[in-house]
């Protein structure tokens, strides 16, 4: 078994014969995948249809479940989205090289999440023919946005962080497209030529490009640290029992550090099965990756233990009741499978052949995804039912209505996704090729071998495997 | 006097490097390292050895953004603010400062990214129409080497890149 990062003896045309095929027409399962994904979403649509035709009713939004299943899956996607660009953006500043075949990926895993994230609030808030009152301009009608509060924090460090991250992820594939350009036909020619910008790789594109690159990682870390943190201002900066933490900033970028890892290992090991990127998505950067989200799984577990004892010291009677609830209330079933899939599964990530089992870390990052969407229920549903007030005690499992558009919301975000791989390069294959030539100049070995393509290969483009018949 | 370009593609870094500096150290009298372009697959520091170093101004772009975001940022909010006086505020102060921090912290890594892009953009000449002399090589696993020169310099710098085991070379008259 390969026991290196990468084959540091593969041929860069086969670098990119193997990412470009990926491009090519799709499989069988590629439909598949597709057809489940719209079946999800036809789900969604119809929950959010009913929701718009009868009124938020449906949904059970109602006090004291104000905030309901649609926010803690906004916050559950809004934790999705942190691992791939921050992650990608701190092993850039680090120069781990081993981030380069699988960052791509995760940074669209980024986008995708955000924009599905984005749905959340809008529909929670339910009048979708008068969303446009939340934006701040001069209005006769006396609805004002509330700088103070953390909401319009939210829509600002939200906005912020998607535009970056989806601008970074865009930057960071230009040489990419340029290739995708130069072995494409038809449309996809016309759309890599436009999006490509007209790259050559000359060396005054590259020295600005390894500058822009650098600075926007730079400014990535801090927005992706801050938007959490501001996502958990939501809650920390509210009276309420159970909310009112002060370890909740890094407890919520700590839990969607943990679920973006978690979610990097299950696509990397569909992408790797799918594609047969076998030598790119190596056993290696598996085992990195999985170190990781334990190490990660370590903090998360350290910071729920300090929250606990915190609330539990604080003595603030209504906390302590809705921590003691949160152990054996009725949600107690969702509290320990959270902490099971949260503490206790990731002990898997420390055997070296649990690591390197593909299929059960495929099942490990499912249940640990499992556990982090429970923790974002953990987090709104106990507080909102066992507020002040024991009149208005209650228990919040979800309609139908909240639970088909939660289910919508995989599917749009596994359809954008399935698009993505569909139409743009998930490894970067130019920064394969560096990957590759740097190890092998550390390995001492011949720069000529590297780049010489093995005997009787075409030399001219149009020649080329890759994007033909696409 | 009539320029022309010229393209050399060489089938690895070295070859292309010994080539440019010959170039470095006026083999061909009249031809510098600043006629020269390195087209190449990969991003390649090193090259800075052989070219000089050559500047990148993205740098200033993202302070230009940063200041901007900044200042832009606090007025604009301060000034939505203002604009909402008609509004009740129950005593608190019109232009909260805690919350604009955080607001304005988003605007200033906002415009930041912003400016960067636009910095790369522009200090890497993209969006331009690109010029006739590319090979599609270069983005496989070659690395070229062009020149826009005299006309009276191309058959010494063909010889140059012949020596220097060059795989093709093409050129044609600037416009």
């Amino acid at each position: 078994m390969l026991d290196r990062d990468i084959n540091e003896d593969i041929k860069w045309a086969k670098i990119n014969t193997d990412i470009l095929r990926s491009l090519e027409n799709p499989r069988m399962g590629y439909w598949v995948s597709v057809g489940v994904c719209l079946g999800l979403l036809a789900l969604g649509i119809t929950g959010e249809v009913h929701q718009y035709t009868t009124g938020m009713g449906p949904a059970n939004l109602n006090w004291p479940h104000m905030w309901d299943l649609y926010i803690a899956s906004f916050i559950f996607w809004i934790g999705m989205s942190h691992s791939g660009t921050l992650l990608s953006a701190i092993l850039h500043i680090i120069q781990s090289d081993w981030r380069k075949p699988i960052y791509r990926f995760a940074e669209a895993m980024t986008t995708f999440s955000l924009l599905t994230a984005g749905l959340f609030p809008v529909i929670h808030v339910g009048r979708l023919w008068n969303i446009y009152w939340t934006l701040p301009y001069y209005s006769d009608r006396g609805i004002w946005p509330n700088f103070r509060s953390p909401l319009i924090w939210d829509a600002f460090a939200v906005f912020t962080y998607l535009t970056s991250s989806a601008l970074f992820l865009f930057i960071g594939m230009i040489p990419d497209l340029a290739i995708c350009r130069d072995n494409a036909k038809g449309w996809r020619k016309r759309l890599y030529t436009v999006l490509s910008l007209g790259w050559r790789g000359d060396d005054r594109q590259w020295r600005n490009f390894r500058k822009t690159y650098l600075l926007m990682a730079c400014y990535l870390i801090p927005l992706a640290v801050s938007v959490h943190s501001i996502v958990s201002s939501d809650f920390a900066m509210s009276i309420m029992p159970g909310w009112h933490v002060t370890t909740f900033p890094p407890y919520f970028v700590a839990g969607a550090l943990y679920s973006g890892c978690a979610a990097i290992i299950t696509l990397f090991v569909l992408l790797r099965y799918y594609f047969r990127w076998e030598d790119y998505m190596t056993i290696p950067i598996l085992e990195k990756v999985c170190k990781l989200t334990f190490a990660i799984a370590m903090v998360w577990t350290y910071l729920n233990a300090i929250e606990f004892s915190a609330v539990w010291y604080g003595h603030d009677e209504a906390s302590k009741e809705v921590l003691i609830a949160k152990f054996n209330g009725p949600y107690a079933w969702i509290f320990w499978t959270m902490m099971f899939c949260g503490s206790v599964l990731p002990f898997t990530l420390t055997f070296e052949k649990l690591r390197r089992n593909i299929p059960v870390m495929f099942v490990v990052s499912l249940f640990l995804n499992l556990g982090m969407f429970f923790e974002r229920w953990m987090i709104v549903a106990p507080t909102l039912s066992l507020a002040y007030h024991p009149i208005a005690w209650n228990v919040m499992w979800g309609s139908w209505v909240e639970w088909f558009i939660v289910a919508g919301s995989f599917g749009w975000f596994g359809l954008l996704f399935l698009v993505f791989v569909k139409v743009f390069p998930s490894v970067s294959m130019y920064e394969v090729k560096e990957m590759v030539f740097h190890r092998r100049q550390l390995a001492h070995k011949d720069v000529k071998e590297i780049m010489h393509r093995p005997e009787g290969e075409t030399k001219t483009a149009t020649g080329r495997p890759g994007l033909e018949g696409a | 006097m009539k320029k022309s370009r010229i393209l050399g593609l060489f089938s690895n870094f070295d070859e292309a490097f010994n080539a440019i500096s010959e170039i470095r150290l006026h083999k061909i009298t009249g031809v510098s390292v600043n006629d020269v372009t390195v087209i190449s697959p990969i991003e390649h520091p090193e090259i800075e050895e052989v070219l000089g170093e050559r500047p990148s101004h993205v740098p200033k772009f993202t302070l230009t953004g940063a200041c901007f975001g900044l200042t832009f940022g606090f007025l604009f909010l301060a000034s939505a603010q203002a604009t909402f006086l008609v509004q009740p505020q129950g005593g608190k102060a019109v232009i909260p400062l805690p919350s604009n921090i955080v607001l304005t912290y988003e605007m200033l890594i906002l415009f930041s990214v912003l400016f960067t892009v636009a910095g790369f953009i522009i200090g890497a000449r993209l969006l331009r129409k690109r010029r006739s002399l590319y090979s599609e090589m270069v983005t496989l696993d070659q690395v070229g080497i062009e020149l826009e020169v005299e006309e009276k310099y191309i058959e010494p710098i063909k010889r140059l890149f012949k020596e220097h085991g060059v795989l093709e070379i093409r050129e044609e008259v600037a416009r």
